[in-house]
């Protein structure tokens, strides 16, 4: 109890990473996708958070669990949500809706494949990286694979 | 007139839930066709959910259609669940009083209910959506309410609208959601959201008046 009124040594420590948060129809999928990111980050893996599917094996997104994921992350300096297809994308919108709007202003809905983009989102938010940063890299995140093919 | 409560919206919830399931096959027999073949299965899942609150827990209307849309939000999975929740969502903040439910307001809501997932989904009319079946069953409402005509012929006068812009989406090609991957191909079939929405409206008809 005394901690709690002994000024500034209370405060918890602000994670420095961006969080990242998984939407994905499926949660296998998802659990799978984060598994191949963080090989990446032996160690400081940024803060990850999955909202997939209805339950483990019902396909489907639900805003209200995507918003419950970015509550949970809400000490980040930023969170970058990383979708599949349609109603991921309307469920991480509306989930932004739901949630306190200082909350939502630091919370970013990426355009980048679920994929590659998580790999390079853990990567490049391990490093410390600002939202801006880490969203404009996942964002590109396909571009080692074109350039590799062109 | 008629006389808007929780009760009389639940009435409403149960007709369309078991409207639904009735239809679930169909609906995902339509999904089938241009999309993930998911519709039925999907709506029914969250109108049953819906169809499980109980009325008497809910002070008014109001309360009832927000956590509609709510549950539906987190049950039904795929993108009819922020959409349809978004549209019962909206409903509810804009039917906040109980008492009569007049031709005017029933047309109020039904064009919040519009605008919020027009906001939501970013679909015109026209591409092939549940937008399709519900954007003229709003202007029928309003058209209705304007003519100083009953909730009853209102709705009535929805419905039909909602039934035609459904049969329309046939010629349609989609430029929203899974059956835009499909571009030309989507010509030919009927719009399962478009479907489901029309659905809503004829219960309505039914239930509301």
């Amino acid at each position: 109890m005394t901690d709690a009124v002994t000024g500034d040594d209370s405060q918890p420590p602000m994670p420095s990473c961006v969080g990242i948060i998984v939407v994905s129809h499926s949660r296998p999928l998802a659990r799978a996708a984060v598994e191949l990111a963080e090989q990446m980050v032996p160690a400081d893996k940024p803060p990850v958070r999955i909202a997939a599917g209805l339950d483990e094996t019902t396909l489907g997104t639900d805003a209200a669990a995507v918003s419950s994921a970015i509550e949970e992350l809400s000490d980040c300096p930023g969170i970058l949500v990383l979708v599949d297809l349609g109603s991921s994308i309307l469920s991480a919108e509306m989930a932004r809706e739901f949630i306190d709007p200082e909350l939502a202003a630091k919370v970013r809905i990426s355009p980048g494949p679920l994929v590659e983009g998580l790999v390079v989102a853990v990567v490049t938010a391990s490093t410390g990286a600002d939202l801006d940063a880490v969203a404009a890299e996942t964002a590109n995140a396909l571009q080692p694979k074109q350039q590799q093919l062109s | 007139m008629s006389d808007l409560s929780a009760q009389a919206v639940s009435t409403w919830l149960k007709d369309y839930a078991d409207v639904i399931t009735e239809n679930a096959n169909y609906l995902t027999d339509l999904d089938r066709q241009i999309g993930d073949a998911d519709h039925g299965s999907n709506m029914s899942r969250g109108m049953s959910a819906v169809a499980a609150l109980d009325p008497a827990s809910f002070a008014d209307a109001s309360g009832l259609l927000k956590k509609a849309g709510m549950t539906l939000v987190s049950t039904v999975g795929g993108a009819s669940g922020p959409l349809y929740g978004t549209f019962f969502l909206r409903l509810g903040t804009t039917l906040t009083t109980d008492g009569e439910l007049s031709a005017e307001k029933f047309a109020a809501a039904m064009k919040a209910g519009l605008d919020g997932i027009v906001a939501r989904g970013k679909a015109s009319q026209g591409d092939k959506t549940l937008v399709d079946s519900l954007t003229p069953a709003v202007e029928a409402a309003q058209d209705a309410a304007a003519a100083g005509k009953s909730l009853a012929e209102s709705l009535q006068a929805a419905s039909a609208a909602a039934d035609k812009g459904r049969d329309a989406t046939v010629e349609m090609i989609a430029r929203r959601g899974r059956a835009s991957y499909l571009g030309e191909r989507s010509r030919g079939h009927q719009d399962p959201g478009a479907t489901s929405m029309a659905l809503l409206i004829d219960s309505a008809a039914r239930c509301l008046a």
